[in-house]
């Protein structure tokens, strides 16, 4: 059953032109490097609104490679993983913010943005292990419900801490914290690119979408490096031993709780950095943002675009990303100018119960992103770019089961 | 954290004790329906081990189907009356539980079955996606706001002492929830179709060599789980008076948090739990505040599971 486990470890992407996965990580590269200029050159030099919604994207992939952690090397299920993903934004909002002011602390706290991209972290990972320690010890889908819980709690609990809860307030309650400071450089270089002289300027604030998106870009950059070498690592493939077969990995020597408990926490920090950047540059943390939806989100684009795979993961978080907020927020104006070139405008009109093809689609949206999981899923269970070792397992039937079946733990 | 809730509420119950009367009697009444669609989640998560998260919405969809068949037998609120609403009432209960069930196995068949050996999460998605289409459907027929659910159920209520009363509305609730947990039970420990699904359950491998049919039992225990949501759907909007195409979310997270704090695949456990969550939350939004409900919730599920890792009547299973 486990017998690709040997192999495994020899068939990571090796850093060859040859290999699939490489390939793709350093298309994707050159895709982020040269995606700012051709975003301006599409819309004539005002791409300001793409490359700022290619940073809110960003978010996102940084999310699926750290869920990928705990889902897809571990084999752990978690459904809340967007509660670290509050925790991180909020604790950047609260020590970078005036909301502290309010509370009965009475005072503002102005951390910079770099020291608290850590303090985010390790908070993140703090709380992954506290709700990690005692429930690892539950099996499959019991952690699945816990996690589930823990992501149902932690907004709750930032939405009740506002104005009139028993301890003060806090967090801002149901408005959240808003004016939350931009990160900002010690020094920063003018030129010809912003209008200006080139010179040396004294401080940098982050304002411009094209900054975010450059931090994004470096941030997602050092999360892939960490996650393909925590892949590759001794503590990588004691995950995938541990997902394989607990059992027989603990009778190998494998000190499971600790290795569970590592891969919670890890895959929590990288939801707490993407919290900091989030909170950061959108200016304002609310829970609505951080609902169990999120959490589903992020492992449909760990599902969808091939679990445990680093390429797939990230090409699965911009598929989705793309469909969630662009397409389908999109789809209504676009069938309503289709119809109305192709001579069918009458649609377009609303009377009685139609209501007009625009609004008919825009009601549409909920069903067409269910039909679009459903197919996915159907045509390709194993994801868009499954691991490669899978992908010959299912090939081959080296395995009868398939290697990330969960149900191994049950 | 249970005993804290405790400590936290002897005061006040005592202090107005039929206002605590009161709220076990809306605490009942939930929990039933809770307990309702947390059979379903647990039948189904028993015998192939996907949390179906469409669960909730075959749930809300038990009310909507209920309105157009109240409307079309012309029973309408405040007009019909006498001892024929209940019979009309039963009937349309009866059809929309075939409605629900039968939407169930065609979703079992479409969306679940082809992914039976595929890679675990896979179904998880495709469920996730079912739930999505079933919520999009709803919101396309009636809209996204609140749609009225005509009142007709009597409304007359029995005194239990002090300001405390209890509704007939709620005692048909709690009724009809018990019955059916009732025959189900019966049904499963007793039937050919129950042992089956038990076989299932346990080894679909070694049940598939005793003959069983595994197809059909899958199928079996699909429509059974849908046939509780519907009815449950219906007495949700009946009880409550208005139903919403995304009620079946909130109420999907608290059933199938019941079905695991009951032992997930225990029939009785998933009733328990129910009732447990129904409590809880009543108690919750009345004597503390309706926003840290969930809260509770869920912090009281996770403690349980801690110390039984295996839900409150759940067994310990070997290791497959």
């Amino acid at each position: 059953m486990s017998r690709a486990k040997a192999p495994a470890a020899n068939r990571l992407p090796s850093g060859r032109w040859s290999d699939r996965d490489t390939v793709i990580l350093r298309l994707l590269l050159l895709g982020a490097i040269l995606f700012p200029v051709f975003a301006t050159l599409v819309t004539g030099g005002s791409g300001g609104a793409l490359i700022n919604t290619a940073a809110d994207a960003g978010v996102y992939v940084l999310l699926a490679i750290g869920l990928n952690v705990v889902v897809g090397f571990a084999g752990l299920l978690d459904l809340g993983y967007a509660a670290f993903f509050a925790i991180g934004a909020y604790t950047y909002g609260m020590l970078a913010s005036s909301q502290l002011f309010g509370s009965p602390l009475h005072h503002e706290i102005h951390l910079p943005f770099w020291l608290l991209l850590f303090v985010g972290m390790f908070v993140a990972a703090g709380f992954g292990a506290i709700l990690g320690a005692p429930t690892l010890r539950l099996r499959g889908d019991y952690l699945a419900i816990v996690t589930l819980g823990f992501g149902e709690i932690v907004p709750s609990i930032f939405r009740y801490l506002g104005q009139g809860s028993v301890l003060g307030n806090w967090t801002g309650g149901v408005n959240g914290i808003a004016g939350i400071d931009p990160p900002s450089l010690p020094f920063g270089i003018s030129g010809p690119w912003s209008g200006e002289a080139l010179r040396i300027l004294p401080r940098f604030d982050f304002v411009d979408p094209i900054a975010y998106y450059v931090l994004m870009v470096i941030l997602v950059i050092v999360g892939v490096v960490a996650a393909t070498n925590l892949h590759r690592s001794r503590l990588g493939r004691a995950w995938m031993a541990v997902r394989e077969d607990e059992v027989a990995a603990a009778a190998t020597g494998v000190n499971t709780v600790a290795i569970k408990l590592l891969a919670f926490s890890i895959g929590a920090s990288f939801s707490g950095l993407a919290g900091t950047f989030y909170g950061a540059k959108l200016s304002l943390v609310s829970s609505e943002n951080f609902a169990f939806v999120v959490s589903v989100t992020i492992l449909i684009m760990v599902v969808l675009g091939g679990m445990g795979n680093i390429p797939g993961v990230i090409l699965g978080a911009l598929m989705i990303y793309y469909v969630l907020f662009n397409l389908l927020t999109n789809l209504p104006d676009l069938t309503a100018n289709a119809a109305s070139t192709i001579g069918l405008g009458f649609l377009n009109a609303s009377h009685g119960d139609w209501p007009g093809l625009h609004d008919e689609v825009q009601r549409m949206n909920f069903l067409i992103f269910g039909l679009i999981l459903v197919l996915v899923m159907l045509f390709r269970p194993q994801g868009l770019l499954p691991s490669r070792v899978r992908e010959q397992e299912l090939a081959k039937g080296v395995s009868e089961q398939a290697v990330f079946d969960l149900r191994e733990e049950s | 954290m249970l005993l804290v809730l405790v400590v936290l509420l002897a005061p006040r119950a005592a202090a107005d004790p039929s206002f605590f009367t009161q709220i076990v009697v809306y605490g009942l009444a939930n929990g039933a329906i809770y307990a309702l669609i947390a059979l379903g989640y647990t039948m189904v998560y028993g015998i192939v081990e996907l949390i179906n998260f469409a669960h909730g919405d075959v749930f809300t969809l038990g009310g909507f189907f209920a309105l157009p068949l109240i409307a079309a037998f012309g029973l309408r609120e405040d007009v019909s009356s006498g001892p024929g609403v209940y019979v009309i009432l039963l009937v349309v209960a009866l059809l929309v539980m075939l409605l629900t069930g039968t939407l169930n196995v065609v979703i079992e068949r479409v969306a679940y079955r082809p992914l039976r050996n595929a890679p675990r999460l896979a179904p998880l998605i495709t469920a996730v996606g079912m739930s999505f289409i079933l919520e999009g459907l709803m919101y396309m027929w009636q809209g996204a706001n609140n749609v009225h659910f005509p009142d007709l159920l009597p409304s007359n209520r029995i005194p239990l002492g002090g300001s405390a009363s209890i509704g007939a509305k709620d005692l048909i609730v709690i009724a009809l929830a018990v019955v059916l947990v009732m025959v189900l039970t019966t049904f499963v420990n007793n039937s050919k179709l129950g042992k089956a699904m038990r076989a299932t359950a346990q080894d679909r491998d070694a049940a598939q060599l005793m003959g069983v049919n595994i197809n059909r039992t899958i199928a079996a225990t699909f429509f059974i789980g849908a046939v509780l949501a519907g009815a449950g759907g219906m007495i949700f909007g009946l009880y409550f008076n208005t139903v919403r195409f995304d009620l079946g979310f909130q109420s999907g997270l608290f059933a199938f948090t019941a079905a695991v704090f009951g032992g997930i695949g225990n029939i009785q456990g998933a009733a328990l739990g129910g009732l447990f969550i129904g409590m809880v939350k009543a108690f919750s939004d009345a004597y503390f505040t309706s926003q840290l409900t969930d809260v509770w919730i869920f912090s009281i599920l996770i403690l349980v599971l801690v110390f039984r890792p295996t839900g409150l009547l759940g067994m310990r299973v070997p290791e497959k």
